[in-house]
């Protein structure tokens, strides 16, 4: 078994090996892990989870992605500027405690209401979701910022 | 309203400075003007933070609304809005250096960013007002001094680099378990809360000591304190002159903020102890650090060793913890972050210029730069406190607190270090700039009008203080009271409740 | 039980204490993060093990865990996650440029720079 894998790897020229169960499976997976990793972000406004075990939860969704395919593959099928993305949520995490000086308050007091919707009925809306959402971003793409450098070092 | 931006203003103009110039992507020059913007936002913003002080007293916000012990709360008394000051004039004269200095392929790599997030981190630490939240800025600082220091990737940084980030590794783990020892004792967090605890408990103290104990190892590793320094002369010698410019001005004096605070507000109940601890390892860091400063030749590590004996000297003000010993360790304090900078940047100008940094292989330099020499002089006799210039007063106020308290035997040994002081940096001075001329020709053509305009400033701020120290007495009185009287800190919290 | 879990802390601090004395960098750096578990669990037990309610908006709660230990420990996770992860690519990125991960060999000041 190794001893083909080594002569295929060295044949084709090519160090990702073409694992097509893992490529099928993770495609799937991908999606269940990235939908898990929403509900426990939503979940985390009453109950235990939140942004950043979100995050986290997301990151691993990508690096699965990573793992079964390679960089420029994950590039392609998720045409995102992760810095990008870190940025966004730095600039969420800090925008949104700054902006309660608007309403006379000190940093990160937070402001919530609750508004009537047709079909959910009562929904709270709290402005900790926006400061959320910001740690949610940051720590899926710090983590998988690492995990890019670290397996890129291999080359 | 003005309570409740201005004392964030310091930790959030270069927080978001820092965003800024993320989305702004790799424009080095883009990167520049937004650096040096906020640079001169924070230095406004922090003299308004003095004014704002110096009239109404200590200012105290809470984070998201909840009343102090519960919440986290932001106190800026006197001391943190100086320290704040200090830290933002040394932050924009290092950003106009580090134009000409530093080199485009780390400006590249988010170099301004990270040395804005450093200053996040210590401007929040100077300005918070709860222990764990201290960590946290203090962790904040210290991951961008970990990128700051490895930035750029040569061998003696990367090698440097990982002894430094491993030693401050496990001295926070050790801040860890010694919040756990405290919060285990005083079931708070907020630091005059836990002041006005210990002053009305009445029983047996024994475990605060042990509390002290561990903090001090904590502290004293970030501030480079006798048993605890061995990693500094190493690892502040790999990065560029820039980074070691903040670092050496800025890094190891939060951590003597530190131990000031938490060994005026928590410890004062077994002072025999504690503090008798305290001034006996600052009486050997000055001996070491005397010595390191004598030994060597080299022009970085000489003034490295410096940083070391005023780490000491300062510590001999706090563990005296009287008025004239704390306002002595405030003046040296504030005064020794504006002269490292400006000798830093004069000592860096020298090696760019030369591409030396051993003070033998130079000579004769004063035919060359003049006024780069006599800046240098000015500096050297204002490091080792002579009269008019703005070691001295620090030094006066640290000294008399020791014969006040009979404790001849530090007085002599800070007396006698500012010997030392003198002739290290002087002999520097001497055969650099006089001596046998060097050969010229090696001399590297490098731009340095921005150097020089920074290096000369920070002169110039240092010389400006130490002419209006006497203009500043009231404020420097204001900061030190918070020390050694600590009910003056807390007194913020009974008028919550 | 904290007896238990002081306990717990102490093997775990020991043994971080034997991975940072090897020679290894990839071994110190496991030793930091074990270490700074040691260090979170003792805080837990710092802020008394007990079972209890959600501390959160309820009047007839009487017996709460306290909040605050969990709360920080969290905060102190996320660092130590973040500082692991620095020093891993750090590693790397000096294990590729120094051609060593033994700090016994990472003396002195490297030559060719």
């Amino acid at each position: 078994m190794k001893h083909t894998l080594k002569k295929t790897e060295t044949e084709k020229g090519q160090k990702q090996m073409n694992d097509v169960f893992l490529q099928f499976v993770s495609k799937v997976v991908f999606f269940i892990v990235i939908m898990f990793s929403f509900n426990l972000f939503f979940a985390g406004h009453y109950t235990p989870g939140g942004g950043f075990v979100g995050g986290l939860l997301a990151a691993s969704a990508l690096i699965l992605l990573l793992i079964a395919y390679d960089k420029k593959t994950l590039q392609k099928m998720l045409p995102i500027d992760f810095r990008m993305v870190l940025t966004v949520g730095l600039l969420f995490a800090a925008g949104i405690p700054t902006l309660s000086f608007l309403f006379g308050t000190p940093f990160f007091t937070h402001q919530h209401t609750y508004i009537e919707v047709p079909v959910f009925g009562e929904i709270a809306l709290h402005s900790a979701v926006l400061f959320d959402i910001g740690v949610f971003l940051t720590v899926a793409a710090t983590s998988l910022f690492i995990i890019v450098l670290v397996g890129e070092a291999e080359n | 309203m003005t309570t409740n931006i201005l004392p964030l203003l310091p930790i959030m103009i270069p927080f978001f400075s820092g965003i800024i110039m993320l989305f702004v992507g790799k424009r080095p020059i883009a990167h520049r003007v937004i650096a040096a913007i906020s640079g001169l936002l924070l230095i406004f913003s922090a003299l308004w933070l003095i004014i704002e002080v110096y009239q109404n007293g200590t200012m105290v916000t809470f984070l998201g609304n909840w009343a102090a012990p519960f919440g986290i709360s932001l106190v800026i008394d006197m001391a943190a809005a100086l320290l704040v000051t200090t830290t933002a004039i040394i932050t924009f004269f290092t950003i106009i250096y580090s134009f000409q200095t530093i080199g485009i392929e780390r400006e590249n790599y988010y170099y301004y960013v990270m040395i804005m997030f450093m200053i996040t981190g210590i401007n929040g630490a100077f300005s918070t007002g709860d222990i764990f939240n201290m960590f946290v800025f203090f962790e904040v600082f210290l991951l961008a001094s970990y990128v700051l220091i490895t930035l750029g990737g040569t061998k003696i940084q990367l090698q440097e680099g990982f002894k430094y980030i491993v030693v401050n590794i496990i001295s926070s783990n050790f801040f860890v378990l010694g919040l756990a020892y405290l919060y285990s004792v005083t079931g708070s967090l907020n630091m005059a809360d836990i002041s006005n605890k210990l002053a009305g408990f009445d029983g047996s103290f024994s475990i605060m000591s042990l509390v002290a104990v561990v903090f001090l190892f904590v502290f004293a590793t970030k501030a480079g304190v006798f048993p605890l320094y061995f990693w500094l002369p190493g690892s502040y010698y790999a990065p560029p002159m820039p980074v070691l410019i903040l670092f050496g001005a800025l890094l190891t004096k939060v951590g003597v903020y530190a131990i000031a605070r938490t060994y005026s507000l928590f410890f004062m109940d077994n002072t025999a102890f504690t503090h008798q601890m305290l001034l006996f390892l600052a009486l050997i860091t000055i001996v070491m650090g005397c010595i390191g400063a004598l030994s060597f030749s080299d022009m970085k590590k000489v003034i490295i060793y410096n940083i070391i004996i005023a780490v000491g000297i300062i510590l001999v003000g706090i563990a005296m913890m009287d008025e004239s010993g704390m306002l002595g360790a405030m003046y040296y304090l504030i005064h020794d972050m504006i002269i490292k900078a400006a000798l830093f940047m004069l000592v860096g100008f020298l090696i760019y210029r030369t591409g030396q940094t051993n003070a033998d292989r130079l000579g004769g330099l004063i035919k060359e730069h003049p006024v780069v020499g006599w800046m240098f002089f000015l500096a050297a006799l204002a490091l080792a406190g002579v009269p008019p210039l703005s070691g001295f007063y620090g030094k006066l106020f640290i000294v008399q607190s020791t014969f006040e308290n009979g404790q001849y035997v530090a007085g002599i040994i800070v007396l006698a270090s500012s010997l030392v002081v003198l002739y290290s940096v002087v002999s520097l001075f001497i055969k650099a700039f006089w001596g046998e001329d060097m050969d010229f020709t090696t001399l590297r053509p490098v731009k340095s009008d921005k150097i020089l305009f920074a290096s000369i400033a920070m002169v110039i701020v240092s010389i400006a203080f130490g002419l209006a120290a006497d203009v500043l007495y009231p404020l420097f009185e204001m900061a030190a009271q918070s020390f050694y009287d600590p009910s003056s800190y807390s007194e913020y919290i009974t008028e919550v409740e | 039980m904290e007896i238990i879990t002081i306990v717990l802390a102490g093997i775990l601090i020991g043994s971080a204490v034997y991975l940072m004395l090897s020679k290894s960098v990839i071994r110190i750096i496991i030793g930091t993060a074990v270490m700074s578990h040691g260090v979170h669990l003792m805080f837990l037990t710092m802020g008394q093990l007990k079972r209890g309610n959600i501390p959160v908006l309820d009047d007839d709660v009487s017996n709460y865990a306290d909040p605050l230990p969990q709360a920080l420990i969290l905060t102190a996770i996320v660092i130590a996650f973040a500082l692991t992860a620095y020093t891993l690519v750090l590693a790397l990125r000096s294990y590729r440029e120094l051609g060593t991960d033994n700090v016994e060999e990472m003396k002195g000041v490297p030559h060719d720079d």
